[in-house]
């Protein structure tokens, strides 16, 4: 750690908050995707989380260039477009011991990578999922995406004549247990959701409003700064409360609050604003998701969760160790077994 | 050169019959038996195949089986031959015709003084003066037994190995202990189908007088061997070479390595107590998805194979570049069959040689391993693995639905005598001691430094991406950290050319000609080679056993006049990849290739070669 002087502020580990730090951005000026990358960092602090114990990992779009300005000191992969979810399982196959956070777009999500993303949801792999929705492809300069608005105007794209594709929506049906949707202008609730997200011992998917500020920041767009403030829909109050730390209910009247314990025994305070909502019911969930699809609004929270499946490392019965760390005595089977099988073939 | 006999082995030998004389033809010949896919004709041809084996006789045996699950015809050929050839040969002299559908022209295939034992229950049979028949009444052992529906044709295949077995002199004990092995002993299963082989067996002894030569006598030519397919063999190689991912999507002809990993590793790699598992296998969505699951896999550490055919590898092109450029180690096999496109999906080929060796885009080219004997797929099984880590780079093992699907006698395979080739990855100290830049070529071999995620040491950690980088995997645009990776690169694939296995050379002194080929070719080459050494051209043989090539290929060339290129596929491939490596001797190579679906012969490369060697 550097020293400067003056004791810089650490945390549990011993580390500063710059050494949660990544490369600087080569996003504009206002891009939705830089402060998820500050949340990322600060919620890396705030969690204690040991650099070396994470991956990151994303495909191709800006959003995706994202891992590259965060967590520095974590090996990272930017891969090939829509392809994150393939490579995310491969390496938490060879290490499940490994914490991942991968970022996606919704280009690179919900067109090109669609198969792969609803196949990594189907074997829940214990990461979180971000996926930065701007609702074009910023990185081609400003076509329209599948996540776009029915009848959006877009400067160069024109009009979209197609109905968009909900990526929360996707996710549930596929069997994601950890389906939440945030703003990226609403750094309390993206950091709340990215710490519960953490957490689950599956994938998780957090798909936040990201605007574009360079070719999706019309006011009219359900993807801008503008109509995320005024037109979001929260569905909780959430407080996210580390395991070390003891559950303050008071804080919250009684009846107003649900309790989501994780796996790692930490919980997530949901406080219901809206009354009747509850976030482990899929038919709920799908039926919360279209009512906002109708109304053109759209919910933030915690919008399905369902933390009972098997993660894919765990069906997979794979050992305490990485295999990827196992010696060759481990990985190699013994003179005698090869005998065995020779004979047994003549 | 003198005149030559252009097809010495088809029908000399047969001839001699229709003369009258009838000297037994011992342990030389080739048997097909032409059936309907999914009758269960496959039990009956191997108990055929391995009781000859197990008589000591040198044998090989072809599928050659239609793109269906049922009903369309398929043919298996068992060469029998005593001195141990086991290339396919274009004429079988005893056909099994228990196809109604083809056995038209099945007989048509029959050389004079062939053999046809047929169902005699049909009530036509085309004739012909110049074959020996033997009609069986199928219908009768097929009464006796009760058996209804499908089971019918089970069984009526068991009728022709009782037949064959009698009219050949195969011991039934022989075929008791083939059936024996084919179902792992169970003895009800064995005793079933043993009952229709001795019924079959006793009323040929009785009702058919044997009025042909061919003829089986047991040897000692197969002691200490076993048989095993080429897919098997990968597998088996793979597992010694300590895989410990895989992900793969089924596709013919290489679904049957995954089978054969999918076999093995719970008993070799699963703890019987606490039911842990060293290795994980995912049947990705896709074949893209799979070779995706492998460069994460082999990122973080393991050792991460696919296996796939054509189709799947045309999937794999864009994540091949990455894998190629970010420098992730990765094994995929390609068990080559026919096409473009769906092709000829249950053919052989090779013809994907020069679309992997140059698969992704850019500048991407990769290290090929190209086994030709099932001994070399289990040895390249450890080798590809050692080899993609010790270059960083996806390594293909092209195999061909002939090697990989058919059953190869073998020398037991040897336990690997050396560690596993772990390549240059730094712990946690190392780094501390020596620094860390991901891709600075510090040894002069052009492959840097790796570390892996989880890596504890804070400056331990790299960032892998398809994006121009610098030594320090930091992105960058600058042509000159452009120029100087690729070189880098460049660098290593020379590196490659002489850690890859070496070419097989087979130097002759008196030869002006010299013969390159790769893979399973390899068998039909060795006997066409005896041949025309036997009337008098000698010639050289370099079998290639991956790319890129080393010196040793051009030396070969420019020791021979002539070099003949001989490979599967239309457009000579891998000719056209040498003529590239080494200008100055283009004009030595001769492209001799050839793709019909079919496995080679002998006789097409002794004709193809005499044809230009008369020009
Ligand atoms: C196979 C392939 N096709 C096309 C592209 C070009 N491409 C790069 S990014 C991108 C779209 C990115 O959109 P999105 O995922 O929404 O990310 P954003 O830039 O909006 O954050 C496209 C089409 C590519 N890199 N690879
Ligand atoms: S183009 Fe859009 S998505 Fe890309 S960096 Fe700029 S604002 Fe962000
Ligand atoms: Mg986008």
């Amino acid at each position: 750690m550097m020293s400067t002087g003056k004791t810089a502020r650490v945390n549990l580990i011993g580390l500063s908050k710059t050494d949660y730090n990544g490369g600087a951005s080569t996003l504009c000026q206002g891009c939705g995707h830089n402060s998820i990358a500050n949340q990322i960092i600060q919620v890396a602090y705030e969690l204690n989380i040991q650099p070396h114990q994470m991956i990151k990992l994303s495909g191709i779009g800006c959003s995706s260039k994202s891992p590259a300005y965060f967590l520095g000191r974590s090996h990272g992969f930017n891969s090939l477009h829509g392809r994150m979810p393939s490579i995310a399982t491969g390496a938490l196959m060879a290490n499940h011991t490994l914490n991942a956070i991968g970022v996606s777009g919704d280009g690179d999500t919900a067109s090109i990578g669609m198969g792969q993303f609803k196949h990594m949801m189907r074997r829940n792999v214990r990461m979180v999922y971000i996926v930065e929705n701007n609702g074009v492809y910023g990185l081609t300069k400003g076509q329209f995406s599948a996540t776009a608005d029915e009848g959006q105007e877009l400067k160069y794209a024109g009009s979209n004549e197609l109905p968009p594709i909900d990526i929360c929506m996707e996710a549930i049906m596929a069997g994601c247990g950890f389906v939440a949707r945030s703003f990226s202008g609403d750094a309390k609730q993206v950091r709340e959701l990215l710490k519960a997200a953490l957490s689950h011992r599956g994938t998780a998917v957090l798909d936040i409003i990201s605007p574009c500020v360079a070719f999706n920041n019309h006011d009219s767009s359900t993807k801008s700064y503008t109509y995320g403030k005024d037109h979001e829909e929260q569905l909780h109050d959430i407080g996210w409360v580390a395991p070390q730390e003891e559950i303050v209910i008071d804080e919250y009247a009684p009846g107003e609050m649900k309790v989501v314990e994780m796996h790692d025994g930490s919980h997530l305070q949901l406080r219901k604003l809206d009354e009747d909502y509850d976030p482990t019911s899929k038919m709920g969930a799908l039926h919360r998701l279209l009512w906002a699809q109708e109304k053109q609004e759209f919910i933030t929270g915690l919008i399905y969760y369902d933390g009972e499946r098997h993660n894919l490392a765990e069906a997979s019965h794979l050992p305490a160790t990485g295999l990827a760390n196992l010696p060759e005595a481990k990985l190699r089977p013994s003179a005698d077994s090869l005998q065995k099988i020779m004979s047994s073939l003549m | 050169m003198g005149v030559i006999n252009l097809a010495p082995d088809e029908t000399a030998v047969a001839h001699q019959n229709v003369a009258g004389e009838r000297p037994s033809i011992v342990n030389d010949f080739s048997i097909v038996a032409a059936t309907a896919n999914g009758t269960g004709s496959q039990t009956a041809n191997m108990a055929i195949l391995r009781a000859l084996f197990k008589m000591g006789i040198p044998v090989n045996g072809k599928n050659i089986f239609p793109s269906n699950i049922q009903g369309l015809p398929t043919w298996y050929h068992i060469r029998v031959s005593h001195e141990g050839y086991v290339a396919r040969r274009h004429t079988s002299e005893l056909l099994i015709a228990f196809n109604p559908a083809t056995v038209d022209q099945d007989i048509q295939m029959l050389p004079p003084g062939g053999v046809c034992i047929y169902n005699e229950d049909w009530r036509t049979v085309p004739q012909r003066n110049d074959i020996t028949t033997y009609g069986i009444p199928v219908n009768q052992f097929i009464r006796d037994t009760g058996f209804k529906g499908k089971q019918k044709d089970y069984v009526a295949n068991m009728v022709y190995v009782g037949a064959v077995a009698q009219l050949l002199g195969i011991p039934l004990q022989k075929i008791e202990d083939a059936l024996d092995y084919h179902f792992n002993g169970r003895r009800k299963l064995i005793d079933a189908n043993m009952a229709i082989v001795r019924d079959a067996f006793e009323w040929t002894a009785e009702n058919i007088q044997k009025k042909d030569p061919y003829t089986v006598a047991e040897m000692n030519a197969t002691a200490g061997q076993l048989m095993i397919t080429g897919n098997e063999a990968g597998a088996l190689g793979s597992i010694f070479g300590g895989v410990s991912f895989v992900a793969w999507y089924p596709i013919t002809p290489s679904t049957s390595l995954v089978d054969g990993l999918n076999d093995y590793l719970p008993q070799l790699r699963r703890d019987p107590e606490t039911g842990e598992k060293t290795y994980a296998v995912v049947q990705s969505e896709d074949e893209l998805a799979a070779i995706g699951m492998l460069l994460g896999a082999g990122w973080a550490g393991a050792r991460a194979m696919t296996a796939t055919s054509g189709p799947g590898i045309s999937l794999m092109s864009e994540f091949a570049g990455l894998g190629y450029f970010a420098e992730i180690p990765a094994v995929i096999w390609d068990i080559q069959r026919v096409g473009p496109s769906t092709g000829l999906p249950t053919r052989t080929g090779q013809g994907d040689v020069l679309s992997t060796y140059y698969l992704g885009h850019g500048d991407t080219k990769n290290v090929i391993l190209l086994p030709a004997t099932v001994g070399e797929c289990f040895t390249f099984g450890t080798t590809s693995f050692d080899l993609a880590e010790t270059l960083q780079t996806p390594v293909f093992v092209l195999s061909d639905l002939d090697l990989g699907m058919n059953n190869w006698m073998t020398e037991p395979f040897a336990y690997p005598t050396e560690p596993l080739k772990r390549g240059k990855v730094l712990t946690a100290e190392e780094v501390q001691q020596k620094g860390f830049a991901r891709y600075k070529d510090v040894d002069g071999d052009g492959i840097g430094y790796r570390t892996l995620p989880g890596n504890e040491h804070p400056l331990g950690a790299w960032f892998a991406r398809g994006t121009g980088h610098n030594e320090k995997a930091v992105y960058s645009e600058k042509s000159e950290d452009w120029v100087q990776n690729m070189a880098r690169l460049q660098h290593k694939f020379d590196t490659a050319r002489q850690l890859v296995p070496a070419p097989v050379v087979d130097h002759n002194d008196a030869a002006n000609i010299g013969i390159i080929a790769y893979g399973s070719t390899k068998f039909a080459i060795d006997e066409a080679r005896d041949r025309l050494a036997a009337d008098g051209l000698a010639t050289s043989f370099l079998r290639l056993r991956a790319l890129p090539v080393n010196e040793t290929v051009a030396e070969f060339v420019a020791q021979h006049d002539r070099v003949y290129v001989i490979e599967l596929n239309r457009d000579g491939q891998v000719h056209n990849i040498l003529q590239t490596e080494m200008p100055e001797l283009a004009t030595k190579l001769i492209s001799l290739a050839h793709l019909d679906g079919m496995p080679l012969t002998a006789r097409w490369v002794v004709e193809a070669i005499l044809n230009r060697e008369e020009k």
